[in-house]
């Protein structure tokens, strides 16, 4: 067994024993532990303030199979908080030497770094791993990854979530001296995309007070931003990241700051307002990816229960957190079960569209359907129509690329207590009697299944 | 959840040699999907037509042609390029006007001040407000947001004046020291 002072003394405590506030179908002893080094793979996005921190918190919670990817280099203004970066690492990829400082630090574990973009990734990349943990810095980054880890998600004919198929994200994202950590777990908890709603609007200035009637060092800034550079460089595009372009517009802004009389532009002020960057604190980054890996040691051992399911922590003035549980927008596009519809393969585009009008649930008349990024029919404008009217005498299995079973979508007009309202659902497409699919994971599936109906 | 990952884990090595099974290979974002709807349900005035230059597979750039049938700009025709984000319709469109024209709201380098199109856009707003409010700026131009401050002033002060500068503009010609392409 282990020596006194065990490395893992710490973690045994929470998965070795028994106890009042553990999750259910928890297991405790070392196979736990063991099992938890041997088989459980955690993706992290981003090795910047968030990922620095997660990855050692991961390492040091006895996870051994982590990966990182980040398509960044390291910059000096990183270097304040993302610790596991040295000033002669600026301009190496941040991945890369986020992972060789913890792998020197931690015995035992394994950081495959990815250099790269997020969406160059295959989908089955993301497939392989367990657990998903966010560090990303954008709403479109955390929708794309939501998207896909919910792409996995299937649903059996009762409309619940198949258990093998949730891949479940913590998500955290801090801004100052303000942080959220969130457990998202496809099919049980909100998904990004059920509380995108809760995001205010962005602000954006009128075009006209930047042009002409400038108050403020924002105005002045995005005057140079948006109007100057355009006037004076044509066609080159604004590169935020180029140091010579935000000089650039921090000397416009000036310039233009002066003929008004209009105090308080800075360069990082510029950098502000033209990147949205908030200067970041460490410690704030060190309690949200602390939340953040808790919760996905929590997911994997059951050694408590998770939280549930939205963090907020603000430390601007005082210390204050609070614990919101949210509830998933079952009609949501994304990680909602939508419709099911049962098809032979030899049905046709037109043939699909004429049955969702007599659908009980659906009663979709003049329905335009999309598969993945395909659009299969639109019914308007004419333009379009005429583009996808080849299709409609096709049949759908092959226009989905003959995959037994996919996600669809679908909108137009629905008639819902005797009103029409537009209407856009998501449909889970089935294929029954797919000839020559012999591979294991159908049988699997197949028997697996719980079908009422004979296939 | 352990107990699911190791049950994966070896079904994984079973099914090694075997292709995956029907999951959507093709990425999509939930915005796409707002847009086609947006797109299916758009009911424009008979001045306004929507064209696709990318064809059916990329439907987040498409162009609008205005032809305005009352007011100053009576008998032109203006092509305006929209741009929708991935993050749509929680950010607006980019919106910016092709065509070269003498107008107190739009620039020349083709911004135009909407207030919907920055400030005011909400996500419950769809590309049919858009094209409606772009259409407005023909036939109602106002002097009091500009972006063009000559023409703003010139429509301000002497409206005759701005008529025919815009007649002058919309054949053609110039006003003042700029040139305009005819659009007529």
């Amino acid at each position: 067994m282990d020596a006194p002072q065990s490395k893992s003394r710490d973690l045994d405590k929470l998965l070795l024993r028994s106890g009042n506030l553990v999750g259910p179908g928890f297991f405790p002893g070392t196979d736990l532990r063991d099992d938890i080094r041997e088989y459980v793979k955690v993706l992290v996005v981003g090795a910047g303030g968030l990922g620095c921190e997660l990855l050692k918190d991961l390492a040091l919670s006895g996870f051994r199979n982590l990966d990182v990817i980040d398509m960044d280099r390291i910059e000096v203004t990183n270097l304040n908080r993302q610790f596991l970066f040295r000033l002669e690492d600026v301009g190496k990829p941040k991945a890369e030497v986020a992972a060789k400082r913890v792998m020197e630090r931690v015995s035992g574990v394994e950081i495959v770094p990815h250099f790269s973009r997020i969406e160059d990734k295959e989908l089955e990349f993301y497939n392989d791993f367990n657990i998903i943990a966010l560090g990303l810095d954008s709403i479109e980054a955390r929708r794309y990854i939501n998207g896909v880890a919910c792409g996995f998600l299937e649903y059996d004919e009762d409309d619940t979530p198949r258990s093998e198929t949730i891949k479940p994200m913590v998500d955290g994202g801090t801004e100052g001296f303000k942080g959220h950590a969130r457990v998202i777990v496809p099919g049980v908890t909100p998904c990004f995309e059920c509380t995108i709603w809760l995001f205010p609007p962005q602000v954006k200035f009128p075009l006209c007070t930047l042009a002409e009637t400038p108050r403020n060092a924002a105005h002045c800034i995005e005057y140079a931003h948006l109007i100057k550079w355009h006037e004076v460089h044509g066609g080159k595009s604004f590169d935020p990241d180029e140091p010579e372009h935000m000089k650039w517009v921090y000397d416009e802004a000036i310039k233009r700051a002066e003929l008004f009389g209009i105090p308080g532009v800075t360069y990082s002020l510029t950098q502000g307002v033209v990147k949205n960057i908030i200067p970041a604190i460490a410690s704030t980054n060190a309690i949200i990816s602390a939340a953040c890996a808790l919760e996905t040691l929590k997911i994997v051992s059951g050694c408590s229960k998770t939280l549930a399911n939205y963090l907020t922590y603000n430390g601007g003035e005082g210390l204050h957190t609070k614990v919101t549980e949210f509830e998933r927008d079952k009609e949501c596009l994304v990680c909602g079960p939508g419709i099911l519809i049962e098809l032979d393969t030899s049905i046709t585009l037109q043939k699909f569209i004429e049955m969702l009008e007599e659908h009980p649930k659906l009663l979709l008349s003049k329905a335009s359907v999309k598969h993945g990024k395909d659009s299969l029919y639109m019914q308007a404008p004419p333009v379009l129509e005429e583009m996808h009217r080849p299709n409609l005498s096709k049949p759908l299995y092959d226009l989905m690329g003959r995959v037994e079973k996919d996600t669809v979508h679908v909108f137009g007009t629905s008639l819902k207590n005797e009103e029409k309202q537009s209407s856009l659902t998501k449909l889970r497409v089935v294929f029954k009697e797919v000839d020559g699919v012999a591979d294991m994971d159908t049988a699997i599936w197949r028997t697996n299944s719980k079908r009422k109906t004979p296939f | 959840m352990i107990g699911l990952f190791k049950v994966k884990e070896k079904q994984k090595e079973e099914a090694k040699n075997n292709n995956t099974r029907g999951a959507s290979a093709k990425k999509q974002s939930a915005g796409e999907l707002r847009l086609h709807k947006d797109i299916t349900e758009l009911n424009l005035p008979k001045s306004c037509s929507i064209s696709f230059p990318n064809g059916k597979n990329d439907l987040m750039n498409f162009e609008v042609t205005i032809k305005p049938d009352d007011g100053y700009y009576l008998g032109g025709k203006f092509v305006f390029t929209f741009q929708v984000s991935p993050v749509y319709p929680h950010e607006a469109p980019k919106v910016k006007c092709k065509t070269k024209v003498y107008h107190p709201n739009i620039d020349l380098e083709g911004n135009v001040c909407l207030n919907i199109l920055r400030e005011d856009w909400k996500p419950v707003l769809n590309i049919n407000t858009l094209i409606y409010g772009l259409f407005h700026l023909f036939t109602e131009p106002n002097h009091e947001d500009p972006l063009n401050h000559d023409a703003a002033a010139v429509l301000r002060d002497n409206p005759k004046q701005f008529e025919s500068n815009v007649k002058r503009a919309m054949s053609g010609g110039y006003v003042g020291q700029t040139s305009f392409p005819r659009c007529i």
